[in-house]
């Protein structure tokens, strides 16, 4: 009979937690940052098609990095989440803790439990009636789950861009200041310019109807831009 | 209603094993899609029943109409009930029949097409809306037979032929396309008759908003479960337009207005 070899519960954590950095280093970062009449949702994506910012319930917005599969089989999850608790309950009841925590559970057990984490960052953003009442989430590829004050970012360079949008953050500016800011905290951080036609950006704008979420198109972002 | 065995448990879906964007198969992977069996005829249980709505098509969509009473047998039930929703963005649906198994179709239907819209990045088309609510209708044709009716309408905007359209049910989930009009439910033959002699093409969003009102008006005359304009109350009929600009509900004051100049002119 052969012995597995035994490997310290510390040197496994480090070794999964090593692999995951490296799969999300390799995409590209998104920034959320809460503008005057909601939150904007931006990033670097060059397919049009495939999206990494998505509408999940009437005020809560979803952005993934790292793994598309992975995150997308996330999102589509909370999709599935949201529809049945407001389906089941009522739709005050869906909320962006609620999913959030739903989300940490279910990463967190990935991460221990299968054969390999998973290589993603996702953010949770839930837009209320007024600032005050506006939550952002961030979901880790082990679960950890965190809230972010006004403005956050997910993906390889989240620390810098962190550090970056500190600098020129301003409370209850416009949206195009705020696209803006991270247009070129963005550009800045990874040292290179990003053509107009490559961006996506969504926003949850907090007095649209009951739906909330809203993508801008190209003209859009790059008017917010000139 | 039975089958709410687990109820919602909180857990994310992620291991569903429906794959595809339907809301109602994941709703029955963990039993909670709502049914609602018997195996007994009703007899004389009275259950509420929602009554007469209408569509009706003019320049530049649709424009749906419902009067706001819900009767059981001989019994007013509900003075101010809502017949006609937003089915998404682009389409409205209304309802006749029994009216609790009805208001959870409605919501099903609604949670579907936001659900399918949501996964998928793309609206259905209005022809694959009006056949889903085609086969919610069928699913139901066992309680038909015992009584419990539920026959919605459907019109919306089609996005790709920038046309309004409208359709009808019948209790087996047939599906018609009608041109001009179309009415449900206990006073639908009296609006319809009223339509049929009334109705024009060329109608602008005004002239088919006080048509439709006229018509539940003809309807309330002669059907009594239909409840005509209520003035001195403020019951008005619901009244919604769907066209380029997407679904919009028509105001009180507007409806109230027109109301008023329908009841007045009438003979």
């Amino acid at each position: 009979m052969t012995m597995p070899f035994y490997v310290p519960p510390e040197q496994l954590i480090k070794d999964r937690a090593e692999f995951a950095r490296k799969g999300i280093a390799r995409g590209r970062s998104i920034v959320v940052a809460e503008y005057a009449d909601g939150v904007l949702l931006i990033g670097e994506n060059p397919s049009g098609s495939l999206h990494k910012l998505a509408e999940i319930y009437d005020a809560i917005a979803f952005a993934g990095v790292g793994r598309f599969n992975e995150f997308e089989m996330l999102r589509v999850a909370g999709i599935r989440y949201a529809d049945l608790k407001g389906y089941s309950y009522g739709r005050p009841d869906v909320t962006g803790k609620g999913l959030a925590n739903a989300y940490s559970q279910t990463m967190g057990t990935i991460f221990t439990h299968e054969v390999k984490p998973y290589e993603v960052e996702v953010f949770v953003a839930e837009v209320g009636a007024d600032p005050e009442a506006t939550r952002l989430y961030r979901i880790q590829f082990d679960g950890t789950l965190r809230t972010e004050h006004q403005f956050g970012a997910i993906g390889g360079q989240d620390d810098a861009l962190r550090e970056k949008l500190a600098d020129g953050y301003e409370p209850g500016a416009e949206l195009r200041a705020v696209v803006r800011l991270a247009w070129d905290a963005i550009e800045a951080v990874e040292d290179r310019e990003i053509p107009a036609g490559d961006w996506e950006a969504a926003v949850l704008d907090r007095h649209l109807g009951r739906r909330k979420f809203r993508r801008l198109g190209p003209a859009e972002i790059e008017a917010a831009r000139a | 209603m039975s089958g709410q065995s687990d109820g919602f448990t909180g857990s994310l879906p992620l291991d569903a094993p429906t794959i595809g964007s339907s809301f109602s198969a994941l709703l029955e992977e963990r039993s909670l899609h709502p049914t609602w069996t018997t195996d007994d005829q009703l007899g004389d249980l009275e259950i509420p029943e929602a009554t007469t709505v209408l569509a009706l098509r003019y320049a530049d969509g649709v424009v749906m109409a419902g009067d706001r009473r819900a009767t059981a047998g001989n019994v007013i039930a509900h003075k101010r009930v809502q017949k006609v929703f937003p089915a998404d963005e682009y389409s409205a649906v209304a309802i006749s029949g029994t009216a609790g198994m009805a208001l959870e179709l409605i919501k099903l239907f609604q949670t579907e097409l936001e659900h399918y819209e949501k996964i998928e990045g793309t609206r259905l088309s209005l022809e694959g809306k009006a056949n889903y609510l085609a086969r919610m209708v069928r699913g139901n044709l066992a309680l038909a037979f015992q009584g419990l009716v539920v026959v919605p309408l459907f019109c919306g905007f089609d996005e790709s032929t920038q046309e309004g359209s409208l359709y009808t049910f019948d209790v087996v989930g047939g599906r018609y396309e009608e041109q001009e009009y179309a009415t449900t439910g206990s006073g639908g033959a009296e609006a319809k008759a009223f339509l049929k002699s009334a109705f024009r093409p060329d109608l602008d969003e005004a002239g088919a908003l006080a048509l439709a009102v006229e018509a539940l008006v003809a309807a309330a005359e002669e059907d009594a479960a239909t409840g005509g304009p209520d003035l001195k109350r403020g019951i008005y009929p619901n009244v919604v337009s769907v066209t380029s600009a997407g679904y919009r509900e028509v105001g009180d004051d507007d409806i109230a207005a027109t109301a008023a100049r329908v009841m007045e002119t009438r003979p």
